[in-house]
């Protein structure tokens, strides 16, 4: 069973979710952590893994043999993020703006653009408390998170239950991650800001035919739109979690509010225990 | 001035502080360039006058009329998109046209489709840009330079002197698509792990972009020794830390009513913004 954590808006709890939600299933069930964030991934200062494995992750880039090339402008035609650019006899490459996607390679009449691997982040692997952990990074300055997504959610096998935590935003990274995932945990704070990204959070589930429910973080600090929302809609919110310093002061700390509070222990175990059920259900 | 505000983190209080830039500062045309989460207009009514949809990606369509399942567009397609069924899955297709170079039965063509709305129009904090990504949509970077080109022509035609653009959260697409032409970025963080890990890479994608840059720290007195570690790295980096706000449970109470903490002579938070807008100004001869 894959859990994605996601939120639309950032600094909701996504993190601390994601992470107290693997902690207290791994006492029962062989747990998988991915923190699917390539671009802020925080769940590792959290969890302090031991990474043993690294990969770098990269994506194709046309490299063209200017000896050969007729500047014909057929790749550039081709290519439909502009990242070619065909002078009369010079071709200009965006690095930035390429996808690899190899097909100013397919139509080059002759053969002239070869292709070479440039890398865009690392995907690590390791362990943490006793279970799997991964996650990726993608370099400062790239621009192209998806691939390490994908990469990080083949990195490891499949365990009983597979906990993503997914990056803010409903962009590329964030269906990449939430499109393998059985169910959605959405998490959010009682703010417009909050209710307007949940919305936006819901939609994506909903194109991607995922059943979401919502973790109702810092309840308490605004007003009852999100509640008033989730009933209508109707989105289930299986998780309040009282605003509450002590809960923020753990995390700015880098422990799992889990680890210090019994209570909201106890309160993780029965949402984990809830979505187990009804997955095999 | 071209001002952006990011963070790296998410949920920091970039979307707050680039509003009370706009009731700090003189004549500034606001851009919401978190097109994902666009929020900058929850905070105001917005007047708005000009709107429009833009179709910024494109998705392979297959005729299944004409496909004769030779497999080349599954070979060729590095996103992983046609199944072996050789159906195409719209999320995962990146619109590059690779599988149409390769179809020899001219099956496949490649189709514009919506990525998301954007809006001009005028808030009491003045013009305001923002854009929303559709549902399930990609190409968030392609509509982030839509906005910034609405955002410019706005404040050209406002005759604003500043323009604020609040960015999105990360240091992936989105956020590179939001910095082209931005002179100074205020980074706002806050004295956690996360805040500090999140700085240090957000920072590297400033310097790599050769932006000058300050600092903000939000929520200051949650964890006095990390505000003092993050402090003492931005002195390190000789990034000039432009104020600190204390945590105030007042600003989410009246973002709820739709105010501002800077107009609120009681939010100690609105009291810190100010001055540090005040200290910008100075530093940058506004």
């Amino acid at each position: 069973m894959r859990i994605a954590v996601a939120s639309g808006k950032g600094g909701t709890g996504k993190t601390t979710v994601a992470t107290a939600l693997a902690i207290v299933l791994s006492e029962r069930y062989r747990v998988t952590l991915l923190d699917c964030d390539v671009e802020e991934p925080n769940a590792h200062l959290f969890l302090r893994p031991e990474i043993d494995h690294r990969e770098p992750v990269s994506k194709l880039l046309p490299v063209i043999d200017e000896a050969m090339c007729t500047h014909c402008g057929a790749c550039a035609e081709a290519c439909q993020f502009h990242a070619l650019a065909v002078l009369r006899d010079h071709v200009l490459r965006y690095d930035a703006l390429c996808h690899g996607c190899g097909r100013c390679a397919l139509v080059c009449p002759v053969g002239a653009i070869h292709e070479q691997p440039h890398e865009l982040g690392t995907v690590e692997t390791g362990t943490a408390r006793g279970f799997p952990f991964g996650h990726g990074r993608l370099n400062v300055g790239e621009a192209m998170a998806t691939p390490l997504v994908h990469a990080l959610q083949a990195a490891l096998p499949e365990t009983e239950i597979t906990i993503l935590d997914a990056p803010p935003g409903t962009g590329c990274p964030t269906i990449a991650t939430m499109r393998c995932a059985d169910v959605a945990l959405l998490v959010t704070e009682p703010t417009p800001f909050g209710l307007h990204d949940l919305k936006a959070a819901a939609g994506v589930a909903e194109v991607l035919n995922l059943p979401a429910k919502v973790v109702l973080n810092r309840d308490g600090i605004g007003d009852d739109a999100v509640e008033r929302y989730c009933d209508e809609h109707p989105l289930s919110i299986v998780m309040r979690i009282p605003f509450d310093r002590q809960v923020a002061a753990l995390y700015a700390d880098g422990i799992p509010p889990v680890d210090a509070l019994p209570d909201l222990r106890l309160a993780f175990r029965d949402l984990g225990r809830q979505l187990v059920e009804e997955g095999a259900g | 001035m071209k001002l952006g505000v990011l963070s790296g983190k998410g949920g920091t209080g970039k979307t707050s502080l680039a509003a009370a830039a706009a009731r700090c500062l003189p004549n500034v045309t606001l851009v919401d360039c978190d097109v994902d989460a666009a929020n900058l207009h929850l905070l105001f009514d917005v007047d708005v006058n000009s709107r429009g949809t833009f179709s910024g990606s494109q998705e392979a369509v297959r005729d299944e009329a004409l496909c004769v399942s030779c497999g080349r567009c599954r070979e060729v397609c590095r996103f992983h998109a046609v199944n072996e069924q050789f159906v195409i899955d719209p999320y995962l297709c990146e619109g590059c046209g690779a599988c149409v170079t390769a179809c020899h039965a001219d099956a496949i063509t490649l189709r514009s489709r919506a990525t998301g709305d954007w809006y001009t129009g005028h808030s009491a904090c003045g013009p305001l840009a923002g854009a929303e990504l559709l549902p399930g949509e990609e190409a968030s970077g392609k509509l982030v330079t839509v906005v910034k080109q609405k955002g410019d022509e706005l404040a050209e035609a406002s005759g604003s002197t500043h323009v604020v653009l609040d960015g999105a959260p990360g240091i992936g697409c989105p956020v590179i698509a939001s910095l082209n032409d931005v002179e100074a970025l205020i980074l706002v963080t806050e004295p956690t792990v996360s805040g500090l890990h999140d700085l240090e890479r957000i920072l590297g994608v400033a310097r790599h972009f050769r932006i000058r840059s300050y600092l903000v720290l939000n929520k200051a007195d949650l964890s006095p020794p990390l505000a003092e570690g993050i402090a003492s790295f931005a002195a390190r980096e000789g990034l000039l830390l432009l104020g600190e706000i204390p945590y105030d449970p007042l600003v989410p109470r009246l973002m709820v009513r739709g105010a501002s903490p800077v107009d609120d002579a009681t939010s100690p938070a609105g009291l810190a913004m100010r001055g540090i807008f005040e200290r910008l100004a100075t530093e940058e001869g506004l």
